[in-house]
């Protein structure tokens, strides 16, 4: 690989969108990984994530756009989960594995009876971030918008919830109606960034650069703002070294970030 | 005078098991009510149920007409052993996070600051308002929690067991402020030590189930006795005669 090699990718139009969608990725994964991991829900996003392969596998079988699918199984799947937590009856883990286990056994079948060969499928489980279309950035961006117009909004009531729900509830804030809204906009950030490492592996785009962010501080502002740093900085080097090494972009994202997080974790040992 | 809070004929169970049965309280302003009872004997729902975060199958919680119920000031100091620890949140916002309370009590974002540092400072905690909530000891996070309580301006401060995971000379430290801040407000305090408590409340509820209130912090063996209250506590705790001593010790 050569110098020219390199400013050449920067070039291609798929080259230029994938890197469009890293810092997309980052953005919203940033702000709602924030969340999820300070709340320590990234169980229940787990749940979340997999539920909408039910709706990607309905998309095939009835031949919609899968995002669309999977956009509104996610839906379900965050709100049931939320509806049971609250109402409870079931344990929240348990609730949470049903909803995991029925999506995906959903997808399964409604993926078996689709006709013919679905070459796409593989792609929504580990992503494709160089076949990544202008209208899903669209869907991104419009994605991060939604998020800032909330976090900027409510950043307060977002961080007092997260920290001490029944303090919160007692001092008369609307809980129950910020925990709906932010499982919905984690379901959204979920599948649309299923493009960029799959259904398997986004949850390591929303917990690594907090991980790392968390090394450097411990405050829920500027880890948001640490890890869209490293998650950016994550993927495009993983997107960089998959294209000239010819390997699965999605799982080299991953590789980097942990390669990071390991890194920065014995540098801050040392230190 | 009106009470600021009026429980009447509470009654509530958790999935069937009836927890807390035809309870009777009112708060009064300077008032400061130890709540006893045994674990499990609903001393928590209770707080709950004033808090609002419950709702009781029966009965009424009345709240004196210029607290109305969505408005009412009550400052709260939740159990800590229950928050993250590790949760990225500063001091600082920890204590501002209590001027959420409606009605919001500050016109713009630094008189709310402001306040919170004062009460920092009054608290001996200023100088550690940037630090993560989890890196403080055990003693620091209780005041900081009480600031968090305070900014609100309360008329009533509620306390859930501030005793445990502090050490015995914070604990004194505590009890002293709140005798000062009970001038201002009404104090309900929930103790599993009967011993400390009576020896700062003004007047004892024992809470098993029924709710048995006492108008005077002087508990003798035959009032648990007769009214059923904790009396493990009185055997795994101090012995009765010691409370006993404290009192006329205070008198």
């Amino acid at each position: 690989m050569t110098m020219n090699d390199f400013l050449e990718l920067f070039s291609y139009g798929f080259f230029q969108k994938a890197l469009l969608a890293t810092v997309f990725a980052s953005i919203s994964c940033g702000i709602i990984g924030t969340y999820i991991v300070t709340r320590r829900i990234v169980f229940v996003s787990g749940g979340i994530t997999h539920a909408s392969f039910g709706g990607i596998g309905l998309a095939f079988l009835i031949g919609v756009d899968p995002l669309v699918g999977a956009s509104v199984f996610a839906l379900l799947a965050a709100l049931g989960i939320q509806f049971f937590t609250e109402k409870g009856g079931v344990r929240e883990d348990s609730s949470i594995a049903i909803w995991w286990s029925l999506g995906m056994a959903l997808g399964v079948v409604f993926v078996f009876l689709t006709p013919g060969y679905t070459p796409n499928l593989m792609s929504y489980l580990f992503g494709s971030i160089l076949t990544v279309s202008s209208y899903e950035l669209w869907a991104m961006l419009f994605l991060i918008a939604i998020l800032l117009a909330v976090f900027y909004a409510w950043f307060r009531e977002i961080l007092y919830i997260a920290f001490d729900e029944e303090f919160a509830r007692a001092s008369g804030l609307h809980v129950s109606g910020f925990n709906y809204l932010l499982m919905m906009l984690i379901a959204l950030t979920v599948v649309l960034n299923i493009r960029v490492v799959g259904i398997i592996l986004i949850l390591s785009l929303l917990t690594i650069p907090q991980a790392i962010a968390n090394l450097f501080t411990r405050d829920f502002r500027k880890m948001i703002l640490l890890s869209i740093l490293f998650g950016f900085v994550g993927s495009l080097s993983g997107l960089i070294i998959s294209y000239f090494l010819n390997i699965p972009s999605g799982a080299t994202i991953i590789f980097t970030l942990v390669l990071m997080f390991g890194v920065f974790r014995i540098i801050k040992r040392f230190k | 005078m009106k009470p600021l809070i009026h429980l009447n004929h509470i009654t509530f169970s958790y999935s069937g098991t009836p927890v807390l049965e035809d309870v009777d309280l009112k708060i009064h302003e300077n008032d400061f009510i130890g709540v006893i009872g045994p674990n499990g004997g609903g001393k928590t729902t209770l707080l709950k149920l004033i808090l609002g975060l419950i709702k009781p199958d029966s009965g009424k919680i009345y709240f004196r007409e210029d607290l109305p119920r969505h408005k009412r000031p009550i400052g709260y100091l939740p159990q800590v052993k229950h928050l993250d620890r590790k949760f990225p949140i500063t001091v600082l916002d920890v204590v501002r996070s209590g001027s959420m309370m409606r009605p919001f009590p500050f016109q713009n974002k630094n008189d709310e600051k402001e306040a919170a540092m004062n009460l920092l400072d009054e608290a001996g905690i200023s100088h550690i308002s940037t630090k993560a909530i989890g890196e403080l000891s055990g003693g620091q996070m209780q005041r900081a929690f009480l600031c968090r309580a305070l900014i609100s301006d309360p008329k009533v401060l509620i306390l859930d067991e501030p005793d445990t995971f502090v050490d015995a000379h914070f604990e004194g430290e505590l009890y002293d402020r709140l005798r000062i801040l009970n001038e201002k407000m009404a104090i309900v305090l929930v103790s599993h030590d009967v011993g400390t408590i009576s020896m700062y409340v003004k007047t004892i509820a024992c809470v098993n189930r029924t709710l048995h209130y006492h108008p005077s912090n002087q508990i003798t063996m035959e009032d648990l006795a007769v009214y059923n209250c904790p009396l493990q506590i009185i055997t795994h705790g101090e012995i009765p005669h010691t409370v006993l001593k404290k009192h006329h010790d205070h008198e």
